[in-house]
Formats: structure tokens, C-alpha cells, sequence
């Protein structure tokens, strides 16, 4: 049983880190149907303001908590950057966003490169982060019990968001119907660039934990892309709560793979494991029922 | 209307599917076209087209200035500018001012390959720097080898290779891991843990530190390896926490470093008590990790804290470079000796010839007085002696110098001189790394 508690736990914050790179793929892939290939240069960018902002606040205490809120915004502004410039002209088009929005990873890729150095950069994670918490007997580390409550608190606030306020019943709205939606007075154009928004933000989000984790440099972005989509798809297209589960299935999966065999193994591992419960499963875990006719 | 949605929801799914699949299929061409690039131009080797009868010679330099290896190979196409600049401003090689070709490897083993061709068969460039990764070098070496070209690479690697074209001034295993290991064994080191990136380069390096630990009575109490590109080294490092050796062995690569860094010191782990020796973390990466790293070691040929007749000088003029990055290190040393190494051949030579050059280096004898010392040339097996180096990694990112070789070390890319290294295991990883 002591065997299974560090692997359960590391895991579940592994899940969660997942869980937070793949939620703003629920809305922008899943709410929206845009397959956006540049989601992994949103996570970057979160990383490379939460660096920047710890250059203004050198105090890392308070510099990550500032970056929660400012990657948010600054990733959220590229996405509606890219929404505004070239997603808008492709909706219905999937395939074309695919293509164009791999261009728009590579090209962002490359901005990194220019303006930061090679190597990467190095993002101090806060004193009160170093330490661990004695969990079922598990020294576990604060910073993944820090990723677990954020992705917590964003999945809280998303759900939230989406089910009380008018604006997420309107992007619900949207989503079931478009053009009853329209017909009934919705803006769908204004909806679309807030929900591309508020789901790029999510992956500056994603970047700020990411950081803490692994490296920030140019080519963060690209290891977490494949696993947020999968995630996403099999959860069920549009579903966050089967996105939760997904996340935290593949985090589990990862993790314990991993302690029982080495970790390239494990990610061939996890990853067969949901190519396999698509193949009997091909709509994911939920479904969104819809009477629309797209 | 049912059938419609479903087949709309299926089409949607099919495509991340398929961008995942797609992703895997080029990853996997990669590394396969990497390991068998066939040169893809006329079968025949052309009769050599440098053109000397000007008052410069055209060399070709070749690293990613894209893509993931940017990270690390800007640097040495760097400092081979810098050296190149040095050689035209002191009168050139054989009097001729070097007058290179920039080609971007973006990543990319076909792009080496093909970058390779188009070097020697188009511009007619003598000779070829650069690369970094072992798949780049590997995509090159048949390209140069049938064009009868010269490439030099500067980067530590793991060994078992030797071509009659390409130029190694970077470490083989006997010139970075066997002193690791030596120096390991000379702390009474009793317990070790391997970590590595999952590539050529740690498995190779690792299965001769497996041998050579058996040798000296070093008990290996794990091995875990991490793809090149995953930054989670949780679980790796609870296990190395559970196994607690004296000592981890660290040839992880890239970014992934980083991770690992993290996840150590998370776990609770410190050089007090667990300290890391790494062959891939010098001075431009061990400020990149987030975490101070002081105390854990490196082993390296050069080091910037080096005392060295020509290493102060070295380092002056790399930091007053425009695209410096202010410290300097093992690679990018290596990449700067490579240029000065085909000056000496060329002049030893008299000409730019490539069977010249090879029969010079034949002949034995070229020398190149490098910031990491004068380095002797092997006309054998193309290698370069070096000094081996055991730093400390002090407050300031710089590596202390705790342990050298006894002189320098001769290199031995086929370990032929270890009598605890056995032939068939030799002949199975050089059949596996192709």
C-alpha cells in the first residue's frame, strides 16, 4: 500500500498539470471547434511572463503570485490576437486552423528564440514553495500540492464562469445552436473572441505552473500539446468534467507507469492506453447533446 | 440529423488523432533518416571542386539556428564566427581569408544531410563545422564520406565511430566518462544512480559505466531514463531518494535538465548528501535551472576557470564578441579548437586538398595550442588528446576545479585499450549505433 501512495500522489499533480494546459483546449477546441496547434506556445508564453515578471519583482514570493494574473492576460491577448488575425476566417474549417496554427507555433517558436537566450531562462520558484508536506506518509513536494490547487481553482472558476454567468450561458448558447443563438440576439462574434481569450489565458496559466516544473525556454510548449489534445478528446469533446477525468487518469497512468517500468516506457504506455479506449470509445468519455445541426 | 453530429463529432476527433499521429510519423522518419541518410546526389563521388585560385577559401558552417538544438548550437555557430574572424585578421589560412557559408541544419538530420551536399557539391566549401547531436553527425558522415568531404564536430559524444572525413574535437568516452569515473572511484564512491535523457548518448554512455563500475566496485542501484523532450522527473527521482547512492550519474540532456534539477532538490535531495556529477550541465546551462545548483560536479575537458596559458585571452575575447553569451565552455571550446585544428592540418599540408590533409594528419604531429592546453591530434583515428576535469559547481555558476587527469588523456573512441570493455559488447553498440 506505501508503495502505491508516492506514485498515486505524484500523479495526481501530474494530472492536474495536464488537466491546466488541456482546459483552455476544452473551450477553444472543444466549445469552438478551432484545433489550435499554437495552445503549447500560449503555455511558453505564460512561462517566459512569469520569467519576465520576476525580473520587475525580484522578490519570487510575490512574483509568481503577480504572474498568475498577468500570463493570464498576456496569453489571453495573443490568442485573441490570433483569433481576430486569422482564426476568425477559418471557423468550420478545422483542418485549415490545424495547418495554419502549426505555422503560428513554429513562428512564435522562433520569436522566443530571438528574444531570450537559448538556453532558457530561469524562473526561481518561491521560498514557500520549497519544502514538503507530509501526505499519507509521502514527503510531498509543496510545489505539485501549488499545481493541484491551482488547476483546482481554475477548473472552479471556469465551470463556474461557463454555468452562472450570462456570458457563459450565451457561449453555451453558441456552442448548442449557433444560429438560434444569433437569431435570439447573441452577439456569436464577440462570444468567440472572449471564449479564444479566456481559453488562451488559461495556457499562460498552465505556463506560470509549468515553469515551476520543468524548463522555460522555446520549446516548452511542444511536450505538452499531443497530451492536452488527447486529454481533450478523450474526455469528451467539449466536456470539462471529462476532462478532469481524462487528465487525471493519464496523470495516474503516467506516474505508475513510470515507477513500474522507465518513463519513456510510460508515456508509450499512457498513450496506448488512450488510443485503445478511443478505439471502443471514439466520442470520448461524455458527449455534448446537441440539437444543432453542425 | 443523429448520424450527421456523430459524424461530425468523429471527424473532428480524427483530427488532433491524426496531427498526433502525423507528429509521430515525422519524429520517427527523423530519427530513422538520421541513422541511414543515404547521400541523395549523384552516386558518383565528384572530382573535388574547391576553388583555390582566389585570395579565399570558402568553408561551410553548419548548425541548427532553429528549432529545438538552437538552445545549444547558436552558441557554436558563434564562436565559429569569432574564430573564423580571428584566423582572417591574423592572414588567413595558407594566406587565403576564410570566407564562410552559413547553412542552418534547422533541427533536422535530412536538412544536415542535404545542407552537407549542397555545401561540398555547390558551393565547393573546403571543409565543414559544426553539428551537435549524434543524429546530425550521423546524417552527415555519409554525405561527406561520398563526396570525400571534411566535417568537423565539436561536440563530447559517445564514441565508437571514427571516419576517414570527419574531425572529432569534442571528448569520447575515455575523455569524459572514464574520468568521471575515475574520480567517483578515487572518492570511494560505493553506490550510483544513472539518469539519462533516452537517446544514443546516454545509453551508450551508461552501458560503459556499467561495465567500468564493475570493475571498480561501484554497485549501480538504478538506472532511469526520461525522453529528450519531458521535463516530469518525479517519479525518476523518488527513486533515486528510495535507492539513496552516494553519488547520481546525470547524462541527461536539454531542457529536461531542468526538470530534474527541480524535481531533486524537491524530493528533498542535496550535494550534502547526494550529489550529481553530470557530463551535459557547464557554465551556460548551470545558471538555466532554476535552482542554484552549487555543489553538484561536471565532467569536462575545458572549464572557463581553467588555468591555462591561452585561456584568459580566450575568454577576453569571447566576451567582448558581439553575440557572446558571456561565460564560456567545453563545446563551445571544442567548436572553437576545430577551426584552428584545420589551419594547422591545412598549413601541415600545404593545401586544401582533403587527401593531403588526411595524409598530414596521417603523418602526425599537429598540434593545436588550445585555450584548454596544446591538444595533439590522433592521424589514427581523427580524435584530439585532452585533459580530463572534474569541476564543482561554486556560487557563481562557475565549476572549481577538484580533480584533473594526470596529463592529457589519449583519445580511444573504440575503448580498445580497456581490457575490462569486451569486443562483442564493442561490435554490438557500434552495429546498434549504426
Amino acid at each position: 500500500m506505501d508503495a502505491l501512495i508516492p506514485p498515486l500522489l505524484n500523479g495526481t499533480a501530474l494530472g492536474a498539470l495536464l488537466l491546466l494546459a488541456a482546459l483552455g483546449l476544452t473551450l477553444t477546441f472543444g466549445q469552438m471547434g478551432v484545433i489550435n496547434m499554437a495552445h503549447g506556445e500560449f503555455i511558453m508564453a505564460g512561462a517566459f511572463i512569469a520569467y519576465l515578471t520576476q525580473l520587475v519583482v525580484t522578490s519570487s514570493n510575490t512574483s509568481i503570485v503577480l504572474a498568475l494574473p498577468l500570463a493570464f492576460l498576456g496569453a489571453g491577448l495573443l490568442g485573441l490576437l490570433l483569433e481576430v488575425g486569422i482564426i476568425q476566417w477559418m471557423y468550420r474549417r478545422p483542418l485549415d486552423t490545424l495547418l495554419v496554427t502549426v505555422g503560428v507555433s513554429l513562428i512564435l517558436q522562433q520569436i522566443a528564440l530571438q528574444i531570450f537566450p537559448a538556453q532558457g531562462v530561469p524562473v526561481e520558484s518561491p521560498g514557500w514553495l520549497d519544502g514538503r508536506v507530509d501526505t499519507l506518509g509521502y514527503a510531498w513536494p509543496l510545489r505539485q500540492v501549488f499545481t493541484m490547487l491551482l488547476a483546482a481553482l481554475c477548473l472552479a472558476a471556469l465551470a463556474a464562469w461557463l454555468k452562472y454567468t450570462s456570458f457563459g450561458r450565451r457561449i453555451r448558447a453558441t456552442v448548442q445552436n449557433r444560429d438560434l443563438a444569433e437569431t435570439s440576439g447573441i452577439p456569436t462574434r464577440t462570444v468567440d473572441r472572449i471564449t479564444f481569450f479566456v481559453g488562451s489565458g488559461l495556457a499562460g496559466v498552465a505556463g506560470v505552473a509549468a515553469s515551476l516544473i520543468g524548463g522555460t525556454n522555446s520549446q516548452m510548449g511542444t511536450q505538452y500539446i499531443i497530451p492536452a489534445f488527447l486529454v481533450v478528446v478523450a474526455g469528451g469533446v467539449g466536456q470539462i468534467k471529462g476532462t478532469v477525468i481524462a487528465a487525471w487518469a493519464v496523470g495516474i497512468a503516467l506516474s505508475f507507469f513510470a515507477d513500474w517500468t522507465t518513463g519513456s516506457m510510460a508515456q508509450v504506455l499512457a498513450f496506448v492506453l488512450v488510443v485503445i479506449f478511443l478505439q471502443f470509445r471514439p466520442q470520448g468519455l461524455f458527449t455534448v447533446r446537441t440539437r444543432g445541426l453542425t | 440529423m443523429k448520424t450527421t453530429r456523430t459524424r461530425r463529432v468523429r471527424s473532428l476527433l480524427a483530427i488532433p488523432a491524426l496531427a498526433a499521429a502525423a507528429t509521430l510519423v515525422l519524429a520517427g522518419c527523423g530519427s530513422r533518416a538520421g541513422d541511414s541518410a543515404e547521400p541523395t546526389g549523384s552516386g558518383a563521388a565528384s572530382e573535388s571542386c574547391i576553388d583555390t585560385s582566389g585570395d579565399t577559401i570558402k568553408l561551410g558552417f553548419l548548425n541548427s539556428l532553429t528549432g529545438g538544438m538552437a538552445i545549444s548550437e547558436q552558441t557554436v555557430s558563434n564562436v565559429l564566427h569569432m574564430a573564423a574572424d580571428e584566423i582572417n585578421a591574423d592572414g588567413g589560412i595558407l594566406g587565403k581569408q576564410i570566407e564562410y557559408v552559413q547553412e542552418d541544419g534547422a533541427t533536422d538530420w535530412p536538412t544536415f544531410a542535404e545542407k552537407t551536399e549542397k555545401l561540398l557539391t555547390q558551393d565547393c566549401v573546403a571543409a565543414i563545422f559544426g553539428g551537435w547531436t549524434s543524429s546530425s553527425r550521423k546524417a552527415v558522415k555519409p554525405v561527406v564520406e561520398e563526396n570525400n568531404g571534411l566535417f568537423f564536430y565539436p561536440v563530447q559524444y559517445e564514441g565508437l565511430e571514427s571516419s576517414p572525413n570527419i574531425y572529432y574535437t569534442g571528448a569520447t568516452t575515455n575523455q569524459q566518462i572514464i574520468p568521471a569515473m575515475d574520480y567517483l572511484a578515487a572518492q570511494g564512491v560505493k553506490t550510483l544512480f544513472l539518469a539519462g535523457s533516452d537517446y544514443v548518448f546516454p545509453r551508450t554512455a551508461n552501458a560503459i559505466i556499467k561495465l567500468y563500475a564493475a570493475e571498480l566496485g561501484i554497485e549501480i542501484v538504478g538506472e532511469e531514463y526520461v525522453p529528450l523532450d519531458k521535463d516530469d522527473w518525479t517519479t525518476q527521482v523518488s527513486k533515486i531518494a528510495a535507492a539513496d547512492p552516494d553519488f547520481v550519474f546525470n547524462t541527461i540532456n536539454g531542457s529536461s535538465n531542468v526538470g530534474f534539477i527541480k524535481a531533486y532538490y524537491d524530493a528533498g535531495l542535496t550535494p550534502e548528501t547526494t550529489p550529481i556529477i553530470s557530463v551535459s550541465i557547464a557554465e551556460e546551462e548551470a545558471p538555466a535551472m532554476g535552482h542554484e545548483v552549487t555543489g553538484n560536479y561536471a565532467s569536462w575537458n575545458y572549464f572557463q576557470s581553467l588555468e591555462a596559458p591561452n585561456n584568459p585571452g580566450f575568454i577576453e575575447r569571447w566576451q567582448a564578441y558581439p553575440d557572446s553569451s558571456g561565460v564560456t565552455s567545453d563545446p563551445m571550446e571544442a567548436a572553437y579548437i576545430s577551426l584552428y585544428l584545420y589551419k594547422a592540418l591545412a598549413e601541415a599540408a600545404g593545401s586544401f586538398d582533403v587527401d593531403e590533409i588526411n595524409a598530414a594528419a596521417a603523418e602526425g604531429g599537429i598540434t593545436v595550442d588550445a585555450p584548454e592546453g596544446v591538444v595533439t591530434l590522433d592521424g589514427e583515428n581523427h580524435h584530439i588528446s585532452k585533459p580530463g576535469n572534474i569541476g564543482r559547481i561554486n556560487a557563481d555558476n562557475q565549476f572549481d576545479i577538484v580533480w584533473s587527469s594526470e596529463g592529457f588523456i589519449d583519445p580511444d573512441p573504440y575503448l580498445e585499450g580497456y581490457d575490462w570493455f569486451p569486443a562483442d559488447v564493442r561490435d554490438a553498440l557500434v552495429a546498434a549505433a549504426g
